[in-house]
């Protein structure tokens, strides 16, 4: 049998079952649960790496669950955007499951930690699922697999966390449901679910108020699932009070699939031309994610929780992306798509530090960074990096991304958007500068607190891998662009 | 008149996801909250299940010694599949936001969105 073959629905079935199996095993050997939630995602990583090798060498592939034919039957489509995305999520789910062995053990009772696996697992298949599928109601079911893991997981934080959980749980339901309309609508007008059926289908039908009425539903549901500016209000207070391996791996992973979803829904099922030329979307979108970057940038500036400040950079980042996404040409999608990795890489790293932080000294208060570079060398010199990438100085990965979005945004000539962009990196600046001033050339006064030494090698290793990454991708950009973005370009860009 | 009455099912599912709309963000109390999202849920479940139906037609299942097909005759039964699945994801929203309401309970003693929110102040 070749497994390569199925690899695109094992990804998938594989963490199901494991979330499952993990239950059991936690009543048979609790200690063999970690092991076995971290080979899971490592065997997820091997599968998301044998698809984007198939992608780039046998072009697009088309699963047919069961054997059904793709209008009637659900398909798994994956081209090079997919393979890309997987990559990311698996490998960004993987690093963080290392770096959660230590970390939750601080912040989760040990009597719940196998169930702690079991959502992680499951909030991995969610985004695996919505990332191959190619079918819109099927997304919609991975999308709720994803999301009710996601409050579950979030609800499991510090004692304020429940009730960031509730709203996250309010909104979110609100967004699934109106995605489930713009399904609901689509269906009626043309009988099918299959995306690549659909983009046929479609075209003749844009006149329609259906049409109009279905591409809103799914802009404003999905909208708030990856929190663009007005419909954010669920993801700091979530963020914030998450354990530090859920706020790493959510705010890595379940926003930028998020993202990938809009890119699907506005370039794959409908055709560019109708967002941008024949309806104003686009342009509402790219004044939306404009407010959103100022908007993001300015909260970001007062706050004193390191991980809050992380929550609106985040949402900066996300008006970047849907930015990028809605201008219109080239250089602004590639921008976009590459943001996602970096964005992806460095909001992980930064999170996953900041619980590093939590785990030694016990606080997130920006305040108490100070001297932290006698203690915690590493981590800091890790910090340093991910927060240079954030502002985007060059090579790190942060520098690319930024300059093909302004490079695309004066070419598309949105002067106030380009001074948006330019607006936050400077903010990012100013913020991150803010720390690392406090980290290295503050003294501590009270050194009897801060008698502790670097963060455990299993927290180290992860955080290590992904300023690694930041820097090689940084070097590397051009050829991620030219091997695989440059393949998931819509068409006519 | 006649887009009053003859899709008085429409209207009625964009009254019940009024409702529940407004329950979701208007209630303090977060139990409301939750039936409000019950409600707007099912109001999907109604307009899911209205576009599946036809005047006169029956149920799909397909008679042996029928020779052709006519679909005009059966009613769509893609709809009511889609939405078997829908009310999992619906029954286990539900749950989850049952479970967390069981521990906002047990950290507030209190269901009402001001108080916990007065609560929170008052420790900072």
């Amino acid at each position: 049998m070749n497994l390569s073959e199925h690899s695109s629905i094992l990804i998938v079935v594989i963490p199901l079952i494991a979330s499952f199996v993990n239950i059991f095993l936690n009543f048979l050997q609790r200690k063999l649960c970690y092991p076995f939630f971290v080979l899971v995602l490592g065997i997820c990583v091997a599968l998301s790496i044998d698809i984007l090798y198939q992608v780039i060498n046998f072009g697009i592939i088309r699963y047919r669950l069961g054997g059904w034919m793709p209008p009637w039957g659900i398909e798994y489509v994956i081209d090079h955007l997919n393979a890309y995305l997987l990559v990311i999520v698996s490998s960004m789910s993987f690093i963080v499951a290392i770096y959660s062995k230590e970390s939750v053990k601080k912040e989760i009772p040990k009597s719940k930690l196998p169930y702690f696996y079991s959502t992680y697992l499951l909030l991995a298949t969610g985004l695996f699922g919505i990332t191959v599928t190619g079918d819109i109601f099927n997304l919609y079911v991975f999308l709720e697999i994803a999301s009710l893991s996601a409050y579950a997981l979030v609800a499991i934080g510090e004692k304020r966390s429940v009730l960031a959980s509730f709203h996250y749980i309010i909104m979110g339901t609100i967004g699934a449901c109106f995605y489930l309309l713009g399904v609901g609508y689509i269906y009626i007008i043309t009988g099918s679910l299959n995306i690549s059926d659909l983009t046929r289908l479609l075209p003749s039908l844009y006149e329609s108020k259906v049409t109009l009425t279905a591409l809103a539903f799914f802009i404003v549901g999905i909208g708030i699932k990856i929190a663009l500016f007005p419909l954010h209000r669920w993801l700091p207070d979530s963020y914030t009070f998450a354990p530090s391996a859920v706020s790493a791996f959510a705010s890595a992973t379940v926003t930028k699939v998020g993202i990938y979803v809009l890119i699907r829904i506005s370039f794959t099922l409908f055709e560019p031309r109708f967002l941008i030329e024949m309806t104003p979307l686009s342009n509402i979108l790219i004044w939306w994610s404009t407010i959103a970057i100022f908007f993001g940038s300015l909260i970001a500036i007062g706050q004193k929780d390191f991980k809050r400040t992380l929550s609106y950079i985040l949402i900066t980042e996300i008006g970047y992306m849907v930015f990028g996404i809605n201008i219109g040409n080239k250089e602004g999608f590639i921008g976009a798509v590459l943001h996602i990795l970096n964005d992806s890489l460095m909001i992980g790293c930064l999170f996953m530090i900041a619980g590093g932080v939590f785990y030694r000294i016990g606080s997130r208060n920006i305040e108490d960074f100070k001297g932290l570079n006698r203690n915690m060398p590493i981590t800091m010199a890790s910090f340093t990096i991910a927060a240079l990438s954030m502002i985007g100085i060059p090579p790190t990965a942060g520098f690319f991304s930024k300059w093909y979005l302004i490079v695309g945004a004066i070419k598309a000539g949105y002067l106030v958007s380009t001074a948006a962009l330019i607006f936050s990196s400077l903010v990012n600046a100013l913020i991150f500068f803010r720390i690392l001033e406090k980290i290295y050339f503050t003294k501590n006064d009270n050194t009897f607190m801060y008698n502790f030494r670097e963060l455990p090698i299993s927290m180290m290793i992860p955080i290590v891998i992904t300023t690694l990454a930041i820097l090689m991708i940084g070097f590397y950009s051009g050829e991620i662009i030219s091997s695989v973005i440059r393949f998931s370009l819509p068409k006519g860009f | 008149m006649e887009t009053v009455i003859g899709k008085y099912n429409y209207w009625i599912y964009i009254a019940l996801m009024m409702i529940g709309f407004y329950a979701m963000i208007a209630k303090r109390n977060l139990v409301k909250k939750i039936v409000g999202m019950n409600i707007f849920q099912t109001a999907i479940i109604l307009f899911f299940i209205s576009t599946a139906y036809k005047k006169d037609a029956t149920i799909p299942i397909l008679i042996k010694s029928q020779e052709v097909i006519d679909p005009a005759q059966y009613i769509n039964p893609l709809p009511h599949v889609l939405m078997l699945t829908a009310i999992v994801v619906m029954v286990s929203t539900f749950g989850v936001a049952l479970a967390v309401i069981m521990m906002l309970y047990n950290q507030y003693k209190t269901l009402d969105e001001d108080e916990i929110i007065e609560i929170l102040r008052k420790k900072k």
